[in-house]
């Protein structure tokens, strides 16, 4: 949400990506925007609570040491429970992704700042570096016996040239659905967010409409409270997710 | 961008920027795709380094010295209660010792003071027998001198009853007799 404030109330408008530091490296386009300038900001405040947090390594912890450990136990028990104890090798990975996301989408929430995880670009770089993880990993380590990922065991030889495109088909699907649902969700709650205060805005303009005004605005109030909790889930969802797909890795029977 | 625009018209400070890439969906904007996957790989790449290399084994590292500290307390706290429940145990065979001993010493002491006052109630018993008997012999020795002298104050008394009766001195003898007999 940006800015909602503006004459001309454009919902999209929010998701301009904008040039803060033009950079051209080799001729490529490595700019910094206010996507890439949220993206440190959300790092930072990952690393606030992380390091700074845990710096004093207490017995009894601060507020910020408890809320560092709860994130950890957290994402410990979600990676421990989808992918095993094996999956644990993933840990950091999961960890990093899920705080990183919540961080980019719990700060996206308040207004005038930039919402990094309504970027397609962004959730798709990290569902496809997941996927071609995935299946790297899982050739290196079970080798080609590893695309028996897409042969569901007890199926009958006769079902196979069935079975098969519908798994490859399914496998390739993932990182689609991946950075769409997270993408999507994070996108249309902040369009929403906009087009119900350009309401509050319009019908202040609208003579005796006016008084209508606090509903948009109430609306408003709860739609902030709903995004809060998207904001949230959707980063659990793509950390879950990920392990679940991580699981494909390691053991690729099914 | 349109942050300074004047309804119905086009911003002025970024006119080349925005009218070229207007009718594009911001997030599906090409233009920014090397970029943000770059900003993302640095980004996201040092949070990584700095989470899996430094964060989480830091995490890990209080959490594991926390559960053996609180181990160590529960064992030490374990520890004491077993010492307390044998203390008291200790404690409580003592004081049964002690109870019992109590008790043998009381029932002796009763026991002495019963026998010594049994001796004592006997040898006064004894002690106020002997007395008596004496006093028995004495009334008895008393009661017969008593006796011996009535006889003779009978004799002096018949001799006065005699004389007065007579008017003649009575023998002695006859009078002597005449008593024994009459007390015969």
């Amino acid at each position: 949400m940006s800015e909602a404030g503006a004459p001309v109330l454009d919902p999209i408008h929010q998701f301009h990506v904008k040039v803060l530091a033009p950079l051209h490296v080799f001729g490529v386009n490595a700019s910094f925007t206010n996507a890439a300038l949220f993206m440190v900001i959300a790092a930072l405040a990952v690393v606030v609570v992380m390091l700074i947090g845990t710096s004093g390594r207490s017995i009894v912890p601060s507020r910020l040491q408890a809320a560092a450990e709860a994130f950890y136990e957290f994402s410990q028990d979600m990676v421990r429970q989808t992918a095993g104890e094996d999956g644990m090798r993933f840990f950091p990975l999961v960890f990093t992704l899920f705080m990183f996301i919540l961080a980019c989408n719990v700060i996206g929430l308040w207004p005038y700042t930039f919402e990094v995880m309504a970027q397609i670009f962004v959730t798709a770089t990290f569902a496809f570096s997941i996927i071609l993880m995935v299946v790297g990993f899982g050739i290196y380590k079970h080798g080609l016996h590893w695309f028996n990922v897409f042969k569901p065991s007890g199926v009958s030889v006769f079902m196979l040239p069935f079975i098969v495109p519908i798994e490859v088909l399914s496998f390739i699907s993932r990182p689609v659905t991946l950075s769409v649902r997270l993408f999507a969700n994070i996108l249309a709650g902040h369009i929403m967010l906009v087009v119900f205060g350009g309401f509050v805005v319009m019908l202040l303009g609208a003579g005796a409409y006016a008084l209508l005004a606090p509903l948009p605005l109430a609306g408003i109030v709860l739609l902030t409270a709903f995004e809060g909790l998207v904001a949230v889930l959707q980063a659990y969802v793509f950390a879950i997710l990920t392990c679940v797909y991580l699981v494909d890795a390691l053991h690729p029977g099914h | 961008m349109a942050s300074q625009a004047a309804e119905g018209q086009v911003a002025g400070t970024e006119v080349p920027a925005s009218n070229a890439h207007a009718d594009v969906f911001p997030p599906f904007d090409t233009n920014y795709f090397a970029p943000q996957i770059i900003w993302l790989a640095i980004i996201f790449g040092l949070l990584y380094l700095l989470m899996s290399k430094i964060a989480l084994p830091r995490i890990a590292g209080i959490l594991s010295s926390r559960r053996n500290a609180v181990d160590d307390d529960l064992a030490a706290a374990a520890q004491a209660q077993f010492d307390a429940s044998q203390a008291a145990t200790a404690h409580e065979k003592t004081l049964a010792t002690a109870k019992a001993r109590a008790q043998a010493l009381g029932q002796q002491a009763h026991a002495e003071a019963t026998q010594a006052a049994g001796a004592r109630r006997g040898q006064l018993e004894a002690d106020l027998a002997a007395r008596l008997a004496d006093a028995e012999k004495q009334i008895g020795e008393k009661k017969s001198a008593a006796m011996a002298n009535v006889e003779s104050i009978a004799i002096e008394a018949t001799h006065a009853i005699m004389r007065q009766l007579t008017g003649k001195p009575v023998e002695a003898g006859a009078v002597a007799n005449a008593v024994a007999a009459a007390k015969a």
